[in-house]
This record gives structure tokens, sequence and C-alpha cells, in this order.
């Protein structure tokens, strides 16, 4: 990666143009005729029109093509190398599923056309709920949801519509374990849910005994993850489900941990009544560098008619339809149905697994994660020694190198050397052309990196991957300024982030 | 094992990795899941396709769609995407990865965000832009909770009544659940009435309205006497707004209002059929703090060359957890790369080219529909590429008709009245054919 320092406005240069546009055919026809753009003049007065034209790049089509590919340069992708990034599933994104999603005919439908000329995509939208059902034993999906926590209220909103509709008005409480997504909080407090917290025990699951007072008729449901943050399954998911269930709630399931359960376990059958899945993590989307994603929503059979609108239905005679409109539905969550270019993808994935691999995809990830547990566990820190599903955290390093302050006997003082921090290995890796891992989440230890390998790398590039690991941490124990300094070999050294926050620069005219 | 080419494993590599991990099988890793909860059955899908029986099951998906010429908008709008735009954005150092966390190996995303943010504040004239949100109608809803957010203790928010209906009712959706009580702000001639407003605003605890700077009748709202009428009242005005037309229209910086959101798609991304689209959200300095979303900052590196790098995050969900007033944790990163890249080829002319081209063939649409006398004018009020009109023949009957043409167009709204929509794309050949069909009714 080379370092590369302008932006698009640094290039423009007055009267320079990068678009082909027609000529006006129009002009004439309506006597406006003072310029070829001339027609704005008449249908816009002058006090609706904007002052001056926005001081946008005056650039040519090459300019635009070096620049982004330059700055494309500057950034690592997973079709670079290895994302070992904790609950984030980074796995390969395969490129037929490119291809399909930008078929032009696809492209080009309008989100309002009539059922009757969009058959061809309702029923992408039709086998994409089958499929996702039977992978998860749901009863059935929204897909209006444009992302994981978009999914995650979604998801709530369902939940408080069911008790609402049953005329239950006192569960206005929703339990979230500790060691959660960060998004499951603030998607409660968005859906007007207050949060209780129900803590972890010693070997990282969800605690029955510190749950059980909580549970009451206030209780909207409880949001779990399992497996859970730590990567590990909470085996107790069948009483927990029981309990919750006695005492009126819904279980919810946070999707984004989905993968290693991914032909091995269904949701549905541990007693959860709506889980959001991310279709950019289990089903092989790319990331977009922070989205678009999707974030469709299932639901239990007795759920069903709370899902927000439109959603796709088969009628009688085998055509597609969309329903639009219901008294018991939940509301509308997003502009249109959702975000199709998106669903393409994840239906291409879903037929390229079909019934056979799909039973492959969780257990690989699963074995994964464990050989670089078991691999790197005598120079990192383990705080949870059992099996992981598909990711698993070290709370930093064994040796971080640190050296107390010295005083040999002539008096002369050696300074002491602070440790490496999980920080500074994160840094370092990238020096050696991996991304790094999740680093200081989840919240339950203060050095936590969290691994995720998924089932799409070989053996072979997880074990450079292990040896770098080694590497760093023999690096730490010698010289911790070696990490602290890190990274030496990317387009830029570690940025000033406090200079950011206090004299913000956030658009290109406060940089002039 | 190796049969399936996304996942590399040979059966050397499994026994070699189990051997490590010190158990016998894959299945052993499961050992600690109930054993009623290992699905057993046979899953229900179907058999695994090869790359090329899925070229060909899309082909046949794409083949049972009409291909229309679209006249419609109403919130989605056909403007033409240039090569360049897909191209660049389909880059896999861009689309394969992830939020950039690690600003490091990051500064292609970040450094487009900056400049995305840096177009949308020039488009909207306003200070502040965060890095973009799912789509249009969320940004609303988002935007509504920062009035709550910025005013404090008032819990009604104002939404005028020529906003699009799925503008509204995803707003709609938010507040209730999260206890935001709404209030609509009348419409006179097509128009939000400022004596509606003026009446809302006297009855109190009103945080923010919003209003559409181009409503679902296409009409160019005039504002004047909105944002002294409101602020006076100590509330806030966010404008829903559609980017391409802010090109030639009023600003909401311009306007003196403090929230600027809409949806991104009218700025070179495709139909799709609804997503993904882009929604963004600017706003005046005052009110950053409030501002959900991600925000990219300049600032230096550690040898002091310039570099960028995502900031302000204590504003955000994954810090404040349930004291977050937002949960929105992804921006839709690469289609504000679409809408970069498209800026920077259009530019100042190309935007204005756009905008009078769409104008000309609205224009030249509406009037030769008036003289087919099948339609009654309903507004007189300036418009730019879309506008309602009374028809005079079944509403149902007329969109019928069109898409038996190939036409899509007349959407209906709940007044009875059509609405028609012209991009650049649209040909006077292709708007001649349209009216003919309309003729022939």
């Amino acid at each position: 990666m080379k370092y590369y320092d302008k932006l698009i406005f640094e290039l423009s240069k007055k009267g320079r143009t990068g678009f082909s546009l027609p000529e006006n055919e129009f002009c004439a026809s309506r006597n406006c005729g003072r310029k070829p753009s001339g027609c704005l003049c008449n249908a816009l007065p002058e006090n609706l029109r904007r002052a001056e034209a926005p001081a946008l790049p005056e650039v040519g089509e090459v300019d635009v093509v070096r620049h982004y590919t330059n700055l494309s340069q500057m950034n690592f992708g997973v079709d670079t190398g290895f994302y070992p990034l904790g609950s984030c599933t980074m796995k390969y994104n395969p490129k037929i599923n490119e291809e399909v999603a930008s078929m032009p005919g696809l492209q080009a439908l309008h989100p309002l056309q009539p059922a009757s000329t969009v058959q061809g995509a309702l029923e992408v939208y039709y086998n994409m709920e089958k499929a996702l059902s039977a992978i998860t034993g749901m009863s059935c999906f929204t897909f209006n949801p444009c992302a994981g926590a978009h999914g995650e209220l979604t998801g709530l909103m369902i939940m408080r519509q069911y008790h609402i509709l049953r005329g239950d008005l006192k569960r206005t409480k929703v339990i979230v374990p500790d060691s959660a997504h960060g998004t499951n909080p603030a998607s409660a407090a968005v859906c007007g849910l207050e949060v209780v917290v129900v803590k972890s025990n010693a070997d990282g699951l969800v605690d029955v005994a510190d749950l059980k007072p909580l549970l009451g008729d206030d209780i909207a449901g409880i949001m779990m993850t399992n497996p859970n943050t730590l990567g590990l399954f909470e085996r107790e998911i069948g009483e927990i489900a029981a309990l919750v269930h006695e005492c009126g709630g819904l279980l919810y399931y946070d999707g984004a941990n989905m993968n290693p359960l991914l032909g091995m376990v269904r949701p549905g059958d541990m007693g959860f009544d709506i889980m959001h899945l991310n279709l950019h993590k289990t089903f092989s989307t790319p990331h977009g560098g922070g989205g678009p994603g999707s974030g469709p929503v299932g639901v239990a059979a007795r759920l069903e008619h709370c899902l927000p609108l439109p959603r796709v239905v088969r009628n009688g005679d085998g055509t597609f339809g969309i329903l639009g409109e219901s008294d018991e539905s939940a509301g509308k969550v997003s502009g249109f149905m959702g975000n199709f270019g998106i669903i393409l993808r994840a239906y291409a994935y879903i037929l390229s697994l079909g019934k056979q691999n799909v039973r492959l995809a969780g257990k690989f990830a699963t074995m994964s994660a464990n050989y670089i547990k078991e691999s790197l566990k005598e120079c990192y820190k383990l705080p949870i020694p059992s099996v992981c599903k598909h990711e698993f955290v070290f709370d930093g390093l064994i040796n971080d190198g640190s050296r107390p302050e010295e005083t040999a006997a002539d008096g002369t003082v050696t300074p002491a050397v602070p440790g490496a921090t999980t920080l500074d290995v994160a840094k370092r890796l990238l020096d050696f052309g991996f991304h790094a891992p999740t680093i200081y989440f989840p919240l339950l230890f203060h050095q936590t990196i969290m691994i995720e390998p998924t089932e799409t790398e070989s053996k072979e590039t997880i074990d450079e991957f292990i040896a770098v690991m080694r590497k760093i941490a023999e690096e730490a124990a010698a010289d911790p300024m070696i990490l602290k300094s890190a990274p030496h070999n990317a387009p830029i050294s570690r940025p000033d982030e406090t200079r950011a926050a206090r004299q913000p620069v956030l658009k290109f005219r406060d940089a002039e | 094992m190796a049969t399936f080419s996304y996942f590399p494993h040979t059966e050397d590599d499994i026994r070699k990795m189990l051997q490590r991990i010190g158990v016998s099988s894959i299945d052993d890793l499961y050992n600690d899941v109930p054993g009623e909860f290992l699905y057993k059955g046979e899953y229900d899908l179907p058999d695994a396709m090869s790359e090329q029986q899925i070229r060909e099951h899309f082909a046949a998906l794409d083949s049972r769609n009409t291909k229309l010429k679209i006249f419609a908008g109403a919130g989605a709008y056909d403007h033409y995407t240039p090569s360049v735009v897909p191209y660049l954005a389909a880059r896999s150092e861009f689309s394969t990865a992830y939020t950039p966390y690690q600003a490091e190996i990051s500064q292609g995303t970040l450094r487009y965000i900056f400049e995305y943010q840096s177009m949308i504040c020039e488009l909207t004239g306003m200070e502040i832009s965060n890095a973009s949100m799912y789509d249009g109608p969320t940004a609303a809803a988002e935007a509504m909770f920062m009035a709550i957010a910025c005013t404090k203790k008032k819990t009604r928010v104002l939404l005028s009544d020529t906003l699009l209906p799925n503008v509204r009712k995803v707003v709609e959706t938010y507040a209730r659940f999260h206890g935001v009580a709404l209030g609509n702000i009348a419409q006179k001639d097509g128009q939000t009435s400022l004596e509606s407003l003026k009446a809302e605003l006297e009855a109190g605890d009103v945080a923010g309205i919003i209003v559409p700077a181009v409503n679902r009748f296409g009409i160019v709202e005039d504002f004047t006497g909105f944002a002294d009428a409101v602020h006076e009242a100590k509330a806030i005005v966010v404008e829903y707004c559609d980017p391409s037309v802010l090109a030639v229209i009023k600003t909401p910086g311009e306007w003196g209002f403090d929230v600027a959101v809409g949806d991104g798609q009218s700025l070179g991304l495709p139909l799709n059929y609804g997503g993904p689209y882009v929604g963004f959200m600017a706003c005046a300095k005052e009110h950053v703090r409030k501002l959900p979303g991600r925000i990219v900052g300049q600032t230096v590196d550690a040898e002091g060359k310039r570099c960028f790098v995502l900031t302000l995050q204590a504003r955000e969900q994954h810090i404040r957890r349930e004291k977050a007033t937002s949960n929105i944790c992804s921006n839709e990163s690469l289609m504000a790369l679409y809408v970069t890249i498209y800026l920077s080829l259009m530019g100042p002319e190309g935007m204005h080219k756009v905008n009078s081209l769409s104008s000309c063939g609205a224009h030249y649409l509406h009037d030769e529909l008036l003289a087919t006398g099948k339609f009654e004018e309903v507004f007189t009020a300036p418009f730019v590429k879309e506008f309602v009109l009374k028809p005079l023949v079944p509403a149902e009957q007329l969109q019928q008709a069109l898409l038996d043409a190939g036409y899509f167009g007349a959407l209906a709204t709940e007044e009875g009245y059509v609405s028609f929509c012209v991009t650049e794309k649209r040909t006077k050949a292709e708007i001649d054919g349209l009216v003919n069909v309309v003729k022939g009714l």
C-alpha cells in the first residue's frame, strides 16, 4: 500500500467536466431558449433558486478514475488478506454473487412497480424467505431492515407489537446480558424499552441464578447472542427459554454470531421467537467498508401478523404478490422492501451452498477458531479455556515486556518500560499484512482480543497468522517499543485521534 | 472434502487441525450443544448449484420481470449512472473492506467518506454531514430523534402533510415505539401551510418539524417565514430533500434550517428495486453532538502526514449502549462512494444540466398531457422533474394502459391525482410515445 495525499477537490480546475449527457431536445418546444440550460430559469422563480452553484469538484473522467484507484490502494479488504475480526464474520465474498446482483434488468426495477411486472424479483424474496426459514427454524422473514442493528430494532418493535396487540401493556423492560453487542441495549432504548442487564457467570455464560429474579410480568423479552460474544455456546438456553416463556416474555436471537451454527443448530429449535440475520456476515455479502448490509428478521408463526410491511406473499394461482398494509403490522421500517441488491447476493450464496455444503460452513468456522486458540494460548492469556465456536477471546499478552523502574547499586535509574497492550498487538499485525482482530470488546476483560477466522481461510493462511502472532509476542517480551510504534509499513502511522476530536475538520471547506 | 470452492480444507488439513485441538472429529467441538438442539434433519434447501447453474437461474428470474420505461419517482429516481461509478465502486479494496476502524489501512474508505461529507455539505448548505445512513426515510426518523434530543423535555414533532407517504410511515413507526408524539401540518394548494404550522406551534411542546423541499406532488416548496416561526418556538426545522434537485434549488442552509436529510439514490444509484440506497444527514454546527451515525474527520499521523479517522465517537451506540439516542451502527459506505464518484464526475455544471434536462422533459410532458384533454391541472406551483395531474379517466386504467405499452408512470396519490417523473434519461420520443398512449384512451 502506498500513501497518496490528494482529495478530489484538490484536483479541481474550473471548466473541466467528467460527464456525458445528451443535448437538450426540449428547449425549442418550450420557447424558453435563452441557453440550453435555460429551462430552469422558467421553472424556478428567483427566490426558490440557490444563490451559488455547489462547489463540487470540476474534474475529468481520467482524474476521477485515477484518484479513486489510488484511494483504493490505501485500503485493506477481504480480497487483500486475512481479516480475523471477531463478531464480524469476514468470510470470502464470492464473485458470482456480484455478477448476478449487477444484472442490468434487476437493477432497473423501480420499487413501486406493480407486482405483475416484478414477478422475478418477488420470487427472489419468496425463495429467500423459504431458505432462511429452513436454515433458522423460524416461520417467516421480513427483509425490510437494512443492517444488523436495524434488524434488532425491527425485531424489538415486533416484540412490543405482539405484547401490545394482546393488551399486555406492562411489558416495557428487556433483559440484555452484560456480554451483549453494544447495539442490543441501544436498539432497546430506541424502541422505548428499559434495559435490564443480566450478568455472566465465571464460565462466561448467562448466569441463570441472576436471571431468575429479573423475570416478571414487566419483561417484554430477552436478547441473546448464542454463541455469545466470547464465542461460547449458551448451554443452558433450553432452561432460559423455558423461564422467559413462563414469565410471558419472548426470546430475541442476535444473529451476528450465527455463523458457527450454520448447518448445525437452528435458533427456532432453541426456543427463540424473533431473530435477525446479518446477510453481510453469515451469507457472504461484502461489508462495503461499512455497508450496505441487510438484516432480515425472522419470527415464529405466532408473531407473523406483527411483521413490518411490505412483504411478499404467494397467491393462490402461484404468482407472487405484495402485502402492503395491515392493521396488526408493527409498521414500516425502511423506504421500500429492503436492500434488494444485497439479498440477491445472499441468495446466490445460498444456492451455491445448497442443502449439501450448508452442513459444512459452521463446522469449518468452529474448527479454525479452536485451532488458532489452541495454537496461541502459550503466548496470549486465555481467560476461558473451554471449547469455543466461531470466535474466542484472549485477554492480552502473557508477557507484555513491561519492566519496573530499577535503581542500580551506583544510583543510576533505569526508567520503567510500559508493556505492550492489545492495541499495540493489533497495530503490529497490520505490518505483516493482516487486518487486526476486534479489540477491547466484549467489555468483560481489560485487554480483549477477539479472533474469528471464518470457514473460508486455508490452513496455510491461518498458520501464517499464528506464526506472526507468536513473533509479535516475542517482540513484545524483548522490546515493547517495536509494537508501540507500529504500524511501520502502512500508508500512515497512528493518527492523532485527540486532535481529530478537539479541532474537528469534517469537510474540505474546513481544511482550506 | 475440498469439493466446494469456498472451503479450502483438505482431509489432511482437517486431520492436522483436529490433532492440535485434541479432538477426533469436528462434531466433538459441538459437544457443549445439548443434543436436542443439533439439527439432524435434512435442510429444506435446493441442491447445491454450480456457478453456471446460478447464472442461468438468475437469467430466468430476470426474464420474469417486465422491462419498462420509468416515468415514476416518489422517492426513487431513474437518473443515469455513468459507467465509471459502478466500475470504481466495484474495486474489491473498497467493497470487501470492513468499517474503517483500523485507520492505518483504511485511508481509502476514510478519504472518500470525507469527500462525501464535503459534497453533502455543498449540496445542502449545511455545516456538518455524517458518513451516511440506511436510506432517506430512516434518516428522517433519526432526525425526529435528533429534534427531541436537541430541545430536551419537548415531546412533539410535526410532519408536513406533503411528505412522501413512505417517509411519513417510517417516521410514524419509529415515533410510536419510542414514544414521540407526532402532529400534522396541513397543506394549502399543495404546499406546507405556514398558518397551520403557526397554529401547531402555538399549541406548544414542539421539538421540531419535518418538511419536504420537493414534496409528494413534485412541488418545490416556498419556506418563507418557516425558520423564524420555528426557531421562535425554540424548535428545529428538518428538511427532507432530493439531493439531486438541491444542486439548483434554494438549500436548507439558505432557508436557515437546522437539519437536512434525504435519500442519495438520485445521485447515481441504480433503482435496484428499492435498495441499497443511502440516507444522508447534515446539520448546523451547534447540533453536532446530537448528530447520529459515523463522522470522519481530518487529522495527522505520528509523522505529521495528513490522514483521516472516524471521530467524535463518544456519540455512538457502541460506546453509549442503553444511553444511546440512536442505535445506528453502519453507514451505507459503498453507496456513499457511488454518490461521491457521481458528484465528482458531474461537477456543478453536470448537476445543473441533469436538472435542466429533467425539468425541460417534465414540463414538456406536463404540457403535452394537459393538451390531450384527459387531465386537469391541480397545482400551479413550481416543479422540476415531478408533477401531479388529476386524471379524467380512472387512475388504474391509465396506469395499466401505460404498463401495457411499456411505460411505468401515473402513480396514484391518496387524493386521486397521478404523478409523473421525467429524468434526463427520458427522450422526447419516449415522452411522445407515452402521450400517444394517453391520447388513445
